[in-house]
């Protein structure tokens, strides 16, 4: 690791002022510590943000449930009120990382980790994510993690989050507060793809710091189920990743929701392919029309060609798990 | 912060005081920021039953338990932890008395080498604590955030079913002890 300088700010403000653009807000620190001793990250100062008022879970005005930042992934996934109301969201969480790094890692910091990319991982090799304009090693190496979804000339990584992909099938928002003061973004415009900027993970401002995640009232606790296909059956990133949550009534679809991981450099939702099903039985008919198209226009790579049909499969066996219930 | 300056007056040194309890015992110390817990663990107190196996929260070796929940002090820095309490492998024992995770362990043959057994044995205690694990698959899958390339995973998972009973019990009364 670098030498660095280290701040410890009580109030939120306070953390805010103290940001200069080679500082980086540390919480869990369990991706930021590993990017620093890769050399991919190293940053002047840390802003130890873990004394800040962002540890509790309120319920909303309209019935949904505010997270502070700092609530831990333990915390969250284990939280009466998320495994109630929230299973999906508890799930997605439960399927990532290990138990000590779910003690550590938090929410807000689940959010922003960085992707697992081999080549970005690997300060000797090019990469536009860590070095605009050095080039995409993985496009024609090794890419049997990476995207076929969404990716660009520049860039074909993914966005490894397991909790992310619950949140974007939830439409959470992500509260942010900068030197400007506060924001919300809508949890499909917090991350994004690559594009000519693989470099940006997020849309966050310099500076700004997330808060808070809300989730809305609509909980789709009675159907949902979260599938994870991974080389290893625990402990890994996912290869595809599915949220699925449907509301039925009868046999009928309601509303439903499939939001994949694995598969792009953001989670991956297409709400208008969603309002298509509304109406229709809910049976492998209509989840393999949502699946093909979420899944138009995917384009894999040399290893990773599999991925587009594991993920169609993936996609209706998940659907047809939340039909049963909460899985 | 403190730092010193050598004679050409260049800042060399910059450290943070902490106080931080480990196995019960208060101490303060000052540590560089970039110092992790693990390091300070090993290299600056002495402490060196804490492994440092991967040294990026992938094996689990450096498993400890910070305010009584398991983590991997290789993936986080002492100077964040003013006033936390820690109890690593060493504070397990009750003097001379195993604890009984250490004493299944040993029954069961739960190890060959040994390397990865202090993270283990405090991961297999954090789990106790966490309540959530019941079955074998459960374990299993709880457990999997601690790796060991011998392969000893058919008696670990043996020692842990037979020590959680026990090491409920004394996670019950330590918890007495501190209120």
């Amino acid at each position: 690791m670098n030498p660095f300088t280290y701040a410890r700010p009580t109030g939120i403000d306070e953390a805010v002022s103290l940001f200069t653009p080679d500082s980086r807000y540390i919480a869990g620190g369990t991706n930021l510590l590993d990017l620093m001793k890769e050399n991919i990250t190293h940053p002047e100062q840390l802003i130890d943000i873990t004394r800040l008022p962002l540890k509790d879970i309120e319920e909303t005005a309209n019935g949904g449930l505010r997270i502070g930042a700092l609530v831990s992934n333990s915390d969250l996934a284990w939280d009466a009120r998320i495994e109630q109301h929230y299973p999906l969201l508890s799930k997605a969480i439960l399927a990532g990382a290990s138990p000590q790094l779910r003690n550590m890692a938090t929410t807000g910091g689940n959010l922003l980790q960085r992707t697992r990319c081999y080549y970005f991982y690997d300060a000797d090799t090019p990469c536009n994510k860590r070095e605009p304009g050095s080039g995409c090693p993985a496009r024609d190496g090794l890419n049997r993690i990476h995207a076929i979804l969404g990716h660009s000339q520049q860039c074909i990584a993914v966005h490894p989050s397991d909790m992310c992909v619950g949140l974007a099938a939830l439409d959470a928002t992500v509260i942010v507060k900068g030197r400007d003061g506060e924001r919300r973004i809508a949890f499909a415009d917090f991350h994004r793809l690559p594009g000519n900027e693989p470099e940006r993970d997020n849309t966050l401002a310099d500076g700004e710091l997330v808060t808070a995640v809300e989730l809305p009232a609509e909980n789709f606790s009675t159907h949902c189920a979260y599938l994870k296909i991974r080389d290893r059956q625990s402990y890994a990133f996912a290869l595809v990743s599915v949220a699925a949550a449907l509301q039925l009534d009868g046999g009928v679809i309601r509303n439903v929701r499939v939001a994949l991981g694995g598969v792009a450099h953001k989670p991956w939702r297409i709400p208008e392919a969603e309002a298509l099903l509304v109406g229709r039985p809910a049976d492998k008919a209509a989840f393999g029309e949502l699946a093909d198209a979420l899944l138009a226009g995917a384009i894999g790579f040399n290893d990773n060609q599999f991925k587009i049909e594991l993920a169609r499969r993936a996609i209706v066996r998940a659907l047809s798990d939340a039909v049963e219930g909460a899985v | 912060m403190s730092s010193t300056k050598d004679h050409s007056g260049v800042t060399t040194v910059a450290t943070y005081p902490i106080a931080i309890e480990i196995n019960g015992k208060p101490q303060q110390l000052d540590v560089h920021p970039w110092t992790t817990l693990l390091d300070l663990l090993r290299e600056q107190i002495g402490l060196t039953g804490t492994k440092k196996g991967c040294d990026h929260g992938q094996c689990g070796a450096c498993t400890v338990l910070l305010n009584g929940k398991r983590i991997n002090s290789c993936l986080t820095i002492a100077v964040m932890h003013d006033g936390a309490s820690l109890t690593t492998v060493e504070g397990l024992a009750s003097g001379d008395d195993l604890h009984p995770m250490q004493a299944a362990f040993v029954k069961h043959d739960a190890f060959q080498c040994g390397y990865c057994t202090p993270g283990q044995l405090c991961s297999a205690v954090g789990m106790t604590a966490e309540g959530r694990a019941e079955t074998s698959d459960e374990l299993r899958e709880h457990m999997s955030g601690n790796l060991c390339r011998c392969g000893a995973y058919p008696n670990i998972l043996s020692a842990i079913e037979e020590a959680m009973p026990a090491t409920r019990e004394q996670l019950a009364r330590d918890k007495g002890v501190s209120r």
